[in-house]
């Protein structure tokens, strides 16, 4: 596997308006992505990774948002671009894949043209040749009968296939990398696989990077080479695929863990996370953010201003908690309730 | 399609039959008749000679004798005689109805010429200062009453300016078909218009608006930037063709309204369209005209859904018609 990074995102920071004040949603993040490889940003709803991913496409509202430190793409720095330089990256170097395919459609127009639509964007094609790629990627992305699908609406197919459709148009000028916003979360479980599998298949043909954005722990066991787990802003963990699931240290990689029913000994109850990710106006921006979630942990345990450590090659953690970490029984953890 | 608009038009003659009824008792239940709003306070008529032509024209049978009788006459093509005017309905209308028809087009053209513009500048922009503006000009248009609005118009621009004629449709001194008449139409017609598309704008801009404000944020637009669409292209091929699809909604029962003509504007304008003969015929109980002026607006009403119906089905491919 090749080494060079595509993808340098450099102390990144995302921060939204709310009524006069700009709250971070993505606080300080740093992260490298190469070429041919799979980085999964796991976390749960509201840690801000989705934010992540449409930082980097610059896809939120202008007005309200301020983006802060590097996005480098090979070799260009994002983040002052104008959103007519960005439209030369978006569809063509980067391409985006979304979490509902059942609204990520323009309702109104043929999915052969909303596949064409990139390649008019970026690729110097006549119209006969748009329309033979367009159904060319029809039929790559298994979709049966692409020369008809060519004319249908979106609302004429069914989600899976729609999901296929999105992943068509994101793939259709063949991007450099993939950033996948949750692509299955929408979707039922046989057809989630069918998806996961479809998206190997074409990082494996196209040798394109992806950014999977996920809250589903089998999905990056499965499609990972890379993973950073986030919570509320932050990364707290990163680490390649087998480390992080051998051997996770943060208390919240250890907490989510947890939290799976596991299929050799049998559960009545599964942990709890305790509380709630904080929103987005009252995250703590000093110390370490999950300190609220874990209150046995002494205090002195975390660190005043967390960092992200090397602790074994490749293997990165937040804040110091973990070496005191471990999990209470059932009931002490009541006795902490948060309410 | 052509099966569904058979089925729909045959699905008219019971809604028409109900109304017409209705329309009739209503009017027959006004007090007064026409025979005597005609000769009201006129001492040298002998009452008997009154109830002699009530007689004749079957003004003293049973309502629901003269209700066939009518009926029947309708269905034949007849649509009557106006007892005011002494000429056949259909030729009273026909005159009439070109005129409303020009100033109901012109209003709504006017209409959307402004509405559509406003409506885009006012959802794209939100929160702008021109966005404040335009709504504000929205709540002005909603809240003004039309004849106070239109007497304004009329007193600046026509008598104070002097710049458009204050009544009628065409200056009757010019001879019809030369350049001059048609002009001379026009002229008549820039007031009226502009006055009546002023006022109708508010609901048009107002779900522009909230349409493309509400459709900005969907996903598919997310999908099309990710593309690297340039943003022209967002607003036209995706977000405005989407906003536009209630507005396309009205446009059957806007098209169709415009026929029946608007009674103040044509009163207040002097006008001489369908609303002016309306308002005349209740004042002056000329039943007959009434009455299919009345069955005139709601066979438009339903025709108007109609067109709707068959307009959605074209612009939204979601909306099939079912055989």
């Amino acid at each position: 596997m090749s080494q060079k990074p595509l993808l340098q995102i450099n102390h990144l920071k995302t921060s939204f308006r709310i009524g006069d004040e700009y709250y971070a949603a993505v606080d300080d993040v740093s992260l490298t992505v190469n070429e041919n490889e799979v980085v999964a940003i796991v976390g749960e709803s509201g840690c801000g990774k989705s934010a992540l991913a449409l930082s980097i496409m610059k896809l939120h509202q202008p007005e309200n948002t301020k983006i802060e430190g590097e996005i480098i793409f090979n070799g260009t720095n994002l983040v002052p671009l104008t959103i007519e330089e960005m439209n030369k990256f978006r569809g063509k170097e980067i391409g985006m894949v979304f979490q509902d395919p059942m609204t990520a459609l323009n309702p109104l127009m043929r999915v052969g043209q909303q596949i064409e639509e990139g390649m008019k964007n970026h690729l110097k094609l006549s119209k006969e040749e748009m329309k033979k790629r367009a159904i060319d990627l029809l039929d790559k992305v298994g979709i049966p009968n692409p020369e008809r699908t060519y004319y249908r609406y979106p609302h004429e197919l069914s989600g899976g296939m729609r999901q296929r459709v999105v992943i068509a148009i994101a793939i259709a000028c063949e991007p450099k990398l993939l950033i996948a916003d949750e692509p299955t979360t929408a979707l039922d479980v046989t057809i989630q696989a069918q998806i996961l599998d479809l998206l190997k298949d074409m990082q494996k043909e196209m040798q394109t990077g992806i950014i999977l954005i996920t809250h589903d722990l089998g999905v990056v066991a499965e499609m990972a080479d890379k993973v950073a787990v986030m919570y509320a802003g932050e990364i707290v963990e990163f680490a390649d695929v087998e480390t992080l699931f051998t051997n996770p240290l943060h208390p919240y990689t250890r907490s989510l863990f947890n939290s799976l029913p596991s299929a050799e000994h049998v559960q009545d109850r599964l942990h709890v996370i305790q509380g709630m990710v904080p929103s987005l106006k009252n995250l703590p921006r000093k110390g370490c953010r999950f300190a609220d979630r874990i209150p046995w942990v002494d205090r002195s345990a975390h660190e005043e201003n967390p960092e992200m450590r090397e602790v074994e090659k490749g293997h990165w953690v937040r804040c110091t908690c973990w070496q005191h970490f471990d999990f209470p029984d059932e009931a002490e953890v009541k006795s902490y309730a948060i309410t | 399609m052509v099966k569904f608009i058979i089925k729909r038009i045959l699905a008219m003659i019971p809604q028409l039959f109900i109304l017409s009824l209705l329309v009739f008792m209503l009017t027959k239940a006004m007090p007064g008749d026409p025979i005597s709003a005609s000769f009201l306070n006129n001492p040298n008529l002998d009452p008997e000679v009154i109830e002699e032509l009530k007689e004749k024209h079957g003004l003293n049978d049973p309502w629901y004798v003269q209700y066939t009788n009518w009926i029947k006459r309708l269905l034949q093509g007849d649509l009557g005689v106006s007892y005011v005017h002494k000429v056949k309905i259909s030729k009273l209308l026909g005159e009439r109805f070109a005129n409303t028809v020009v100033l109901g087009a012109a209003t709504l053209i006017i209409s959307y010429l402004i509405a559509i513009p406003l409506g885009i500048i006012a959802g794209r922009y939100q929160d702008s200062l021109a966005d404040k503006l335009i709504v504000g000009y929205n709540y002005f248009s909603y809240a003004v009453p039309l004849f106070v609005f239109a007497l304004l118009m009329l007193f600046i621009f026509g008598f104070r300016l002097g710049w458009f004629p204050t009544s009628g449709s065409v200056d009757p001194q010019v001879t019809k078909g030369t350049l001059e008449y048609y002009l001379s139409r026009l002229h008549h017609l820039i007031l009226p218009a502009t006055t009546a598309a002023l006022l109708s704008t508010v609901g048009t801009i107002q779900y522009l608006r909230s349409e493309i404000i509400d459709t900005k944020y969907q996903d598919f637009v997310k999908t099309a930037r990710a593309k690297g669409t340039p943003e022209k292209y967002v607003y036209n091929r995706h977000i405005l063709r989407n906003s536009l699809l209630p507005i396309a909604a009205f446009l059957g029962t806007d098209i169709v309204s415009i026929l029946g003509g608007s009674i103040f504007i044509e009163q207040i304008f002097g006008y001489p369209g369908i609303g002016q003969l309306f308002i005349s015929s209740i004042l002056q109980r000329d039943y007959s005209v009434v009455v299919v002026l009345v069955m005139l607006s709601g066979f438009l009403a339903i025709l108007g859904t109609l067109l709707s119906d068959i307009i959605m089905s074209i612009v939204d491919p979601r909306i099939r018609i079912e055989e």
